[in-house]
């Protein structure tokens, strides 16, 4: 019986999940809230099915995601009866750490450093990842199971070789592996899965017409009023929609009117820019994901 | 929806290879515009300034771009109407010899390209034998640069014979030879005019219908086209009709225990199908039950076959944790000791006799490598003798695990064939290997033999602390049969036995009368529990010494027989009567 692309990129990440879950200490799922998370959340659930996921799943929230991803969090973790952790780091958001006037600086402390602080507090041995493959070229050579030093530091040039479906998981006190089940899927073999699996994705990714302004040319969304305008700026209301989610301000969106999953995966399949345009973070010189992944970005 | 098929690429700095994939993306206009901008951007600040430099769409990582050479394997996916690809993009390099043998691994198929203005060279040969090791059985390999040689038809015919006779060597199983140029773009995507000879199809018209699955296929377009689909396969197991492994077999990766309820097997099937209702054996145990229910991932199912994740329920309590294996008709072998082909990928190089974790299937557990046969020159395939292996070197080596595995060999059932060793204090990944065969039996260097039966006892085993690996480890004495009547070597450096004993061992006796072998006698356990001079069996209960030896490394046969001192009737665990040296 031949299987399509799509049976095999699931039995593949099921597999790992199997493997995560029987061999690593204590696992932990990264739920970002997006439709690749969305997808890991539901292969989780049918991997270990009749039983529930043997491992929590933990968001870590800057405070600027947009608050359609945070009431979507809230009601899935309650509707699936899931242990969802969130984390946030408190005393950068209390210091008052922000996107508009921190830069990059502002996705290492809220992002990157809170990862840390999180997978330390709970003592975090395996946290699973969507990261795939496809999005970006340092992640084009990462192994599904990428091993992190006690500082959570990935160092390209000394992976683990991976083979057939062996994994090495063994690590030291203090050492943890990022696992990334979905690797080998694209963002066209996402989309085909949320469709045929009918997976629920945040409204987000649909068409509306919401407020919005325009910002060196990118589509940023006014999710609430700490959207701070500059001169000649002013909100509009299109339709647009979010091929990708994080924090609103540095998200941008695409005016469109696909408002059902066969039109915005139309769209999509047929778009002609890869969907890690929209996030402003990754207009940096050449080689920027690498550097922020050997400091320990996901 | 299509099929999948994973390749790899192989080729030298200079053949061309991230040229040869950067132009099926760039030609399918697989590319993204903004990754062509940034294609175009990056070729402007590279060497080849202005022209479009396609390689730079495949190597990835910033020391690459400085050196200009791919040192890991890259992954790429691409969709064409009729099929999903993913492309691993390997270095080279003898060097990156273990970064092939990652992507070789992930692969069904292999494209190998041959330089035509030079022919196969050495490199092709290690490309083509690695890939083979790894358990490849599609080759194509692609004559690139035909512009070079004006497109001639007579040095492509050359250079393919070439190719046939190193098939036929290896003993490749399926293999396809395409004249192409890869920076005009000649044969990659569709015919070229330019090569009107040739009779075949274009690279990627062919990786669009070739069938992998093993399964005959329907469609005409998948049949052989003579005479460059050479299949030149003289295997003992395969045909071509059936690269299909026999029977049914499925490694646990988990029980499945959401309530008292409830109790399933999980894990991915690796040949054939079953069903509900279906006779099954639970491997290393041995004990049948009949398959209860199936889960496909969260249905219910009445069938489930190869590839697929299932969960299954038994019908009775069975012996079933992670590592053993649910199997039905497929005649696999559960055992301690076997041979492999190993690929060295660690800076560390091999020690013999040094404790490894080898992960087979879901199993993992402790081994050594109890001996390095020979080593294997990865160019030339010549056998060398060696007793060092270093990174990217192959050689064949006898492991003895620490207790039993269900284990197969490589070319029977692919994935009970397929290990890694685990350097147990740097945790790196120290090699891969294929098993190529399965030892059955722990050999013994001593073996008792009277007139109606043979023992084989560890007896005069050895125990040496050795100072590098900071381990102790077992030596076996010489191969040696005694004879009733025999003088035995009861009191050597590292062991001192008394006169008179008895050893006890699979409901046998082996007696030991002033210093003499005296006989093997059959007992039932109860006989022995009323003998004054025998010990059962013990496990782990020994002296000091002898315990820390077990629990470092359980090695077979240390604890499998007790012995008893004749003289005062008392029982007396084995171990009593060794010593560890130190030398």
């Amino acid at each position: 019986m031949a299987h399509t692309h799509l049976d095999t990129l699931e039995a593949e990440a099921i597999y790992i999940l199997r493997e995560v879950a029987a061999e690593c200490e204590k696992p932990v799922m990264l739920y970002s809230i997006g439709k690749d998370s969305s997808v890991m959340l539901h292969l989780a659930l049918k991997a270990f099915y009749p039983e529930k996921p043997p491992f929590p799943f933990m968001h870590i929230d800057t405070s600027w995601k947009f608050k359609e991803m945070i009431e979507f969090r809230d009601k899935q973790a309650a509707k699936l009866g899931i242990d969802m952790i969130v984390y946030r780091n408190e005393e950068a958001i209390a210091a008052g750490i922000n996107p508009f006037d921190h830069g990059s600086s502002y996705t290492d402390i809220l992002k990157t450093q809170a990862l840390k602080q999180a997978l330390t507090k709970y003592g975090f041995t395996a946290a699973f990842g969507g990261g795939r493959r496809d999005e970006e070229k340092s992640r084009a050579k990462e192994r599904i199971f990428s091993f992190r030093s006690a500082d959570h530091a990935w160092d390209p040039k000394n992976q683990r070789p991976e083979l057939w479906k062996l994994f090495n998981t063994q690590i030291y006190k203090g050492e943890s592996t990022r696992v990334f089940p979905i690797s080998n899927w694209t963002e066209k073999d996402i989309w085909q899965y949320i469709q045929r699996e009918k997976i629920e994705i945040v409204p987000l990714y649909f068409a509306k017409e919401r407020p919005i302004v325009e910002r060196d040319g990118n589509i940023i969304m006014a999710d609430d009023d700490r959207l701070k305008l500059e001169s000649g700026e002013k909100i509009e209301y299109k339709n647009v929609r979010f091929r990708t989610l994080g924090c609103y301000p540095l998200t941008g969106g695409v005016e469109s009117d696909a408002d059902t999953l066969d039109e915005v995966i139309e769209e999509t399949l047929g778009a002609a820019t890869s969907e890690r345009t929209s996030r402003v973070i990754d207009h940096e010189a050449a080689g920027s994901m690498e550097r922020r992944k050997r400091e320990g970005y996901f | 929806m299509n099929e999948l098929l994973k390749f790899i690429t192989c080729g030298s700095v200079d053949d061309g290879k991230s040229t040869l994939i950067g132009h099926i993306l760039y030609d399918s206009k697989l590319l993204y515009a903004d990754q062509e901008q940034a294609l175009l951007l990056d070729s402007q600040v590279g060497s080849r300034a202005g022209k479009i430099d396609y390689s730079l769409l495949l190597d990835g990582l910033m020391a690459e771009r400085e050196q200009g050479i791919t040192i890991d394997v890259a992954y790429r996916y691409f969709t064409t109407e009729k099929r999903s690809f993913i492309v691993a993009d390997t270095p080279g390099h003898e060097e990156y010899t273990r970064n092939m043998a990652v992507g070789a691994s992930f692969a069904d198929l292999a494209v190998i390209l041959v330089d035509a203005s030079q022919g196969v060279l050495v490199q092709t040969r290690r490309h083509a034998r690695i890939c083979k090791l790894m358990g490849i059985r599609h080759f194509v390999f692609a004559v690139n640069k035909m512009d070079l040689i004006d497109y001639e038809e007579s040095t492509f015919n050359m250079i393919q014979t070439e190719i046939i006779a190193l098939s036929e060597t290896l003993g490749l199983d399926h293999v396809k030879v395409i004249p192409l140029s890869a920076t005009e773009g000649y044969n990659v995507t569709r015919k070229s005019d330019q090569m009107q000879w040739y009779k075949g199809a274009a690279l990627l018209p062919f990786l669009e219908d070739v069938n992998i699955s093993g399964i005959a296929s329907s469609s005409p377009s998948e049949a052989p086209v003579a005479p460059v689909y050479a299949s030149v396969s003289s295997r003992p197991v395969f045909d071509d009709s059936s690269d299909t492994e026999f029977g049914f077999y499925m490694p646990v990766q988990r029980v499945c225990r959401p309530d008292h309820t409830f109790r399933g097997f999980q894990g991915q099937i690796e040949a054939g199908h079953i069903k509900v209702g279906d006779e099954v054996q639970a491997l290393p145990s041995g004990e049948t039950a009949i398959v209860k229910t199936i889960h496909l991932t969260d249905r219910a199912v009445d069938e489930a076959s190869i590839g697929e994740p299932v969960t299954i329920q038994l019908d009775r309590e069975v012996d079933v944790s992670r590592g053993c294996v649910i199997a039905s008709g497929a005649d696999l072998t559960v055992s301690k000791s076997l041979l492999a082909t190993l690929l060295w990928m660690d800076d560390e190089p091999l020690a013999i006799n040094k404790e490894y974790l080898i992960k087979i299937g879901t199993k993992q557990l402790p081994c050594i490598v109890s001996r390095l046969d020979h080593k294997v020159d990865v160019n030339t395939g010549e056998k060398l003798e060696a007793d060092q292996l270093h990174k990217n070197e192959i050689g064949l080596c006898e492991i003895s695990l620490s207790g039993v595995s269900v284990i197969d060999k490589f070319e029977l059932h692919k994935t009970l064939g397929e290990l890694i060793l685990i350097d147990r204090m740097s945790h790196a990944t120290a090699a891969g290997g294929v098993v190529e065969d399965v030892t059955l039996k722990t050999k013994s260097g001593t073996t008792f033999v009277d007139a109606e039966q043979s023992l084989s006892l560890a007896i005069f085993d050895t125990y040496v602390f050795d100072e590098n690996l900071g381990n102790i480890i077992r030596k076996a004495p010489e191969s040696k049969t005694y004879q009733i009547g025999e003088n035995l070597p009861l009191s050597q450096l590292g062991y001192d036995y008394p006169a008179d004993f008895d050893v006890y061992i699979d409901d046998k006796f082996l007696s030991v009368r002033d210093g003499k072998f005296a006989g093997i006698a059959n007992v039932s356990a109860s006989a022995c529990a009323n003998a004054t001079a025998c010990a059962n069996v013990t496990n782990g209960a020994d002296d000091e010494t002898t315990t820390d030896i077990v629990q470092r490394s359980e090695y077979p046969a240390i604890n499998e027989y007790g012995i008893g001192l004749s003289d005062d009737g008392s029982l007396q665990p084995f171990a009593t009567y060794r010593t560890v040296i130190y030398s």
